[in-house]
């Protein structure tokens, strides 16, 4: 183990017994418990299908919404509004977290302003996004996009400022201009500290896509699980609601991969990601 | 390996090609830090001192007697309240593409691999690439890391990492060697065997080094001379010329001569209020 290294907090180790196949095998057995609990619970309560259904009508739900291939075109409209808005959000909070990370006169003078932005719930402003942009994917972009911004913003302030002061010296005395230093420690640093901040942004992305299409929209998933609502369909909800919930999974996944090949240095990722 | 590249030398004065120039010379070096209750704290008072070139000076003193803000002074990384610092005949007061510096942790990038990290002074100061490599590689194998080149710091043990940063100090060719406690991480055994690399290393290279440490015997078995300095205000009491041979093996430590330099030190620390030893 590095010197670097030794102030990343040690987790507790996997128990010598949970072995990669146990392991497997445990998380595919808690998945069958709780399916199989679910069911348990609405029928020996007899809750009417209307109202909460079980998860064997869920799966048809499911099986019928792709079948008929009704999810498509609602899936890749909210599928855009959540990358679109992704990027949007962690470019602006990267660049802005950049600026006020390099500059304790800009943090002291912008950082007020962001906080009081991000303090205000973005479903109350929502409606005014939309108002704004339309109803097209254009304000749902904008939703998503300023939900993202601040956990980027935030742990790219942070990871800028978390570089050794032995390492900046050291640089210092090879003759290092600012920039060298930004480029060759600073931005390195600050690396998984801003992967850490895009993974909780990719996850918040979902979620503002579909708060977004919840205040007015014509298409995504957002209107379907609305529509759904509206006739009543209890089991097409949670269809949906499974279908967010995988794209939410794929994409948290896809971030873990990234970051992994790209931070590789950082221990983080690779001790939280065992498993997954 | 023996015919190491070049970079284009530096322009040499008249006064250097004669070699009339120390590689280091500072005079008067007061630092004053300004404590938080606002107190005056003198951290190094009068200091004055000449290295010679490929001489091996070291600086051995209690904690707090100024020996790191010295260093620190001479690499450019703080400047000294008063007094004058000259490398090679030129004043100098911030970093310098003539010093090359080690610390105590070896404070390698972690998403570089070894040869880049020896790389990163190159870079910096825009060194022909072709060139600096061939030199990256020459001291990385001076300090016995040849076959590590593409390994990254993470898989290295301490006294490598320690090894790296002696190479990535040395790539540009420095006039002088700063060196902070290099081996004071290190276990005993593994800093006796990197004490007598880094001779073996000085000799294959005449570099000029200069090394702080609060070690009386590695004081005495490194150096030329060993500059003793004592706290509150940190200035210099004494300055031994360590009369043992060149080529120094392990058991030199054992000898006489080495004993009563290492005696002679210690008293004079005593006698200074400086430490227990």
């Amino acid at each position: 183990m590095s010197t670097a290294n030794t102030e990343n907090i040690d987790f507790e180790p996997p128990a010598p017994w949970l072995t990669p196949s146990r392991r497997k095998a445990l998380i595919a057995a808690v998945f069958v418990a709780v399916i199989a609990a679910w069911q348990l619970v609405v029928s020996a309560l007899g809750i009417s299908h209307l109202i909460f259904p079980g998860p064997a009508g869920v799966a048809r739900s499911i099986y019928d919404v792709f079948q008929s291939g009704e999810v498509w075109p609602h899936l890749w409209v909210t599928l855009y509004e959540i990358l679109a808005g992704f990027a949007l959000g962690a470019f602006a909070g990267f660049l802005l977290g950049a600026l006020i990370g390099q500059s304790a006169l800009l943090e002291l003078v912008l950082y007020p302003y962001v906080v009081a932005f991000q303090t205000v719930p973005k479903v109350a402003v929502a409606p005014l996004f939309v108002l704004w942009f339309g109803f097209d994917t254009t304000s749902k972009v904008v939703i998503t996009a300023t939900i993202v911004f601040f956990p980027v913003l935030a742990n790219t302030i942070v990871g800028l400022r978390s570089a050794p002061r032995d390492q900046i010296d050291l640089m210092r005395a090879f003759t290092a201009s600012s920039w060298h230093v930004f480029r060759m420690v600073r931005l390195p640093h600050a690396l998984p500290y801003v992967f850490a901040g895009l993974d909780i942004g990719i996850v918040l992305a979902v979620i503002g896509a579909i708060v977004g299409e919840f205040v007015g929209a014509q298409a995504g998933l957002g209107y379907l699980i609305l529509q759904r609502n509206f006739s009543m369909d209890a089991a097409g909800m949670f269809a949906i609601l499974i279908v967010l919930s995988a794209i939410g999974i794929v994409l948290h996944g896809l971030m873990k991969a990234i970051a992994r090949r790209v931070v590789f240095w950082a221990d983080a990722f690779t001790d939280l990601s065992r498993g997954t | 390996m023996n015919a190491i590249v070049q970079f284009p030398p530096r322009r040499t004065t008249l006064q250097e090609a004669s070699g009339a120039v120390p590689a280091l010379r500072f005079e008067g070096l007061h630092k004053t830090f300004r404590s938080k209750d606002g107190a005056d704290v003198v951290a190094l008072h009068d200091v004055s001192f000449s290295v010679e070139r490929g001489e091996f000076v070291t600086v051995v003193g209690p904690s707090g007697c100024g020996k790191s803000t010295l260093l620190r002074i001479l690499a450019g990384l703080e400047r000294a309240s008063r007094g004058t610092v000259e490398l090679g005949g030129r004043r100098h007061t911030g970093p310098s593409r003539d010093v090359g510096v080690v610390f105590q942790a070896p404070v390698l990038l972690p998403w570089r691999n070894i040869l880049d990290n020896v790389l990163v002074p190159a870079q910096i100061q825009g060194r022909d690439p072709k060139v600096a490599r061939e030199r990256a590689l020459h001291y990385l194998h001076l300090v016995g890391l040849a076959g590590f080149e593409t390994k990254y710091p993470g898989e290295l043990s301490g006294g490598m990492q320690q090894r790296v940063g002696i190479a990535r100090a040395l790539v540009n060719d420095p006039m002088l060697l700063l060196m902070d406690e290099p081996f004071g991480a290190l276990d005993a055994m593994t800093r006796e065997t990197m004490n007598v690399e880094l001779l073996k290393l000085r000799e294959r290279t005449g570099a000029t080094i200069m090394l702080v440490t609060h070690s009386i015997p590695e004081a005495v078995f490194l150096g030329d001379r060993v500059i003793v300095m004592s706290p509150r205000p940190g200035r210099v009491t004494k300055v031994i010329d360590v009369d043992l041979p060149a080529a120094r093996t392990l058991e030199l430590i054992n000898t006489e001569r080495f004993g009563s330099h290492v005696r002679d030190i210690r008293t004079n620390l005593n006698a200074s209020g400086g430490l227990d030893g």
